[in-house]
């Protein structure tokens, strides 16, 4: 593969990713919170709720959800509230909100590191924080940052250095492996996995279709590895 | 409301029959569809029609008008049925920053008054509104739509700032669409003012009816218009259970939790798929179906822009 050949900066193959790591319970008063990092890039989230009412304008018989996201410094621009709006949608889709009607869970996410892949990381930080909090989940969420460049290569899990070379990158949110087995026909009509269905996808730049689909596949197998890092870190602490 | 009397015959059907008819039914499905509107939306899915008798795939009448706001270099008021938009672009001089002395710059904003919708409150700003202009000077950017270079008057010396302000009049669904063909629109139309350097090497506009008479130079004598390269147009899809519906409402808006839009651009390649959350999983088949309907309506916002465009010069002919 051509891929392969391509040395990246910090010496990893384009496959690879940076270690992860994920600690939990980190902060006494919140009632669940999740460090996550990629490399440099790393986020604190923490989770409050669910606390009683919603906001006005929200849907009393579901629960809602709100997100706070706190740049490493200065003050929240158009960028910040994106990554709120893509963030809070994304968790919307991942908790049973019909569970606990009539209620607010807070996640605030505290940006402690940035190079590169910042939305992923702050997705999965939160799905832990969530988990630590024990809000009920549908699944997890794993969340992948993939960049394309010129000659149609796929890098996975790009610094900021290489995400602006790069001539698209994208951030790719999918379900985690489901492990129990689902009843007959539940889990899709179509003929692909449950975890190939993507939650959440946000990209930059401009790129080929087909540029489009190789970052899903190679998102996709990714996120399997994500998946199985982020059951056995929750296993760990858990047990 | 000639539509939802339209989408009301529907709905008698769903309520099992409104019984006497006349007033007294037409009340019964108003009803029906304020307390029960997901089944009343669901109901009409499975006849393949939408609440406002279009079919799934087909997105709402489009219309684009440039040159209304005489104040602006620039304006487009574009209209996908009930949502309204209005650009319009201010050209002003700077200084060029030093790391890009012979570019321009475009800064883009996009306002949600309260007239627009009803859950938009005075006073503070709707949540939205910040995301779309977000996505909108991205799209701006990595379409490669425009050459920041022909925003260059003087090297170093005098560059353009295009103010690219978007209002929504009336927020009925799709407003990234429709705020993106607006956008092109009021860029398309864009007529850059003439400029001299005068004496003591200040950067002024000349006004169109002094062009002959100024003694000074023109700097941009031969370059009035903006060169548009890779016109991005987008489609908002929305995903409910296994169907997809083409260009939503506000109504439809609040019932669909999944949306994607896809933008595409001339060349054809993709600018962006952008899918925040959301109950139903895209899988690659129903990514390629919605890439495939955005093609399809890209060609169609290509033909509305430059019969929007051929009207206004024979206005200015005739």
């Amino acid at each position: 593969m051509r891929a392969m050949g391509m040395d990246r900066l910090d010496g990893r193959n384009a496959n690879q990713m940076r270690p992860l790591t994920c600690s939990r319970n980190l902060l006494h008063r919140a009632h669940g919170s999740a460090r996550w990092s990629q490399g440099d890039t790393i986020v604190l989230a923490a989770v409050y709720g669910p606390k009683a009412g919603t906001r006005k304008g929200d849907d009393p018989e579901k629960a809602s959800i709100e997100v706070i996201w706190k740049p490493k410094t200065g003050q929240i621009g158009k960028q910040e509230k994106e990554y709120e709006m893509i963030l809070k949608r994304t968790l919307q889709s991942i908790c049973l909100l019909t569970s606990h009607p009539n209620t607010t869970t807070s996640v605030i996410v505290q940006v402690v590191g940035d190079d590169g892949s910042l939305l992923p990381c702050a997705i999965n930080a939160s799905c832990a924080a969530l988990v630590d909090a024990g809000i009920p989940l549908k699944h997890l969420a794993v969340a992948i940052c993939c960049g394309l460049s010129e000659t149609g290569s796929v890098i996975l899990d790009p610094t900021k250095v290489e995400e602006q070379k790069m001539q698209a990158f994208m951030h790719l949110v999918f379900p985690n492996s489901p492990l129990a087995v689902l009843p007959e026909g539940s889990s899709s009509k179509h003929d692909e996995p449950f975890e190939h269905g993507i939650i959440t996808s946000v990209t930059h730049g401009a790129m080929p279709e087909r540029g489009y689909f190789n970052c899903l596949d190679r998102g996709r197998a990714a996120s399997a590895a994500i998946s199985e890092f982020l059951r056995r870190s929750l296993q760990k602490d858990g047990s | 409301m000639a539509t939802s009397a339209r989408g009301g015959g529907e709905g008698e059907a769903a309520a099992g029959g409104g019984g006497g008819g006349g007033a007294a039914a037409e009340m019964e499905v108003e009803a029906y569809r304020r307390l029960f509107p997901v089944a009343y939306f669901e109901r009409h899915l499975r006849e393949s029609v939408r609440l406002d008798a279009r079919p799934l795939a087909s997105p709402r009448d489009t219309s684009v008008a440039l040159g209304l706001v005489g104040s602006a270099d620039g304006s487009a008021l574009v209209k996908f049925g009930d949502t309204t938009m209005v650009a319009a672009i201010k050209l002003e001089v700077m200084t060029p920053p030093a790391e890009s002395s012979d570019e321009g710059s475009v800064a883009v904003e996009f306002y949600m008054p309260p007239i627009c919708s009803p859950t938009v409150r005075p006073g503070r700003s709707a949540e939205v509104a910040p995301v779309i202009s977000k996505q909108l000077s991205d799209v701006i950017m990595s379409s490669g739509m425009i050459n920041l270079k022909d925003l260059c008057l003087i090297n170093g010396k005098a560059s353009w700032i295009a103010y690219l302000d978007i209002y929504c009049l009336n927020a009925d669904g799709s407003l990234f669409d429709a705020a993106l063909v607006s956008t092109v629109a009021a860029f398309t139309h864009l007529e850059i003012p003439l400029v001299s350097v005068s004496d003591d090497g200040r950067v002024v506009t000349v006004p169109g009816e002094l062009e002959g008479k100024t003694k000074l130079p023109l700097v941009n004598k031969d370059k009035r218009k903006l060169m548009l390269n890779n016109v991005p147009f987008s489609l908002t899809c929305g995903l409910h259970k296994e169907h997809i519906l083409v260009d939503p409402t506000a109504e439809e808006e609040s019932i669909i939790e999944t949306f994607v839009t896809v933008v595409l651009d001339t060349l054809g390649r993709v600018v962006s798929v952008y899918k925040p959350g959301g109950s139903v999983l895209a899988y690659t088949s129903i990514l390629k179906e919605c890439i495939t309907l955005a093609k399809r309506r890209a060609q169609q916002l290509r033909n509305i822009l430059n019969e929007s465009v051929s009207a206004m010069e024979v206005d200015k002919s005739s």
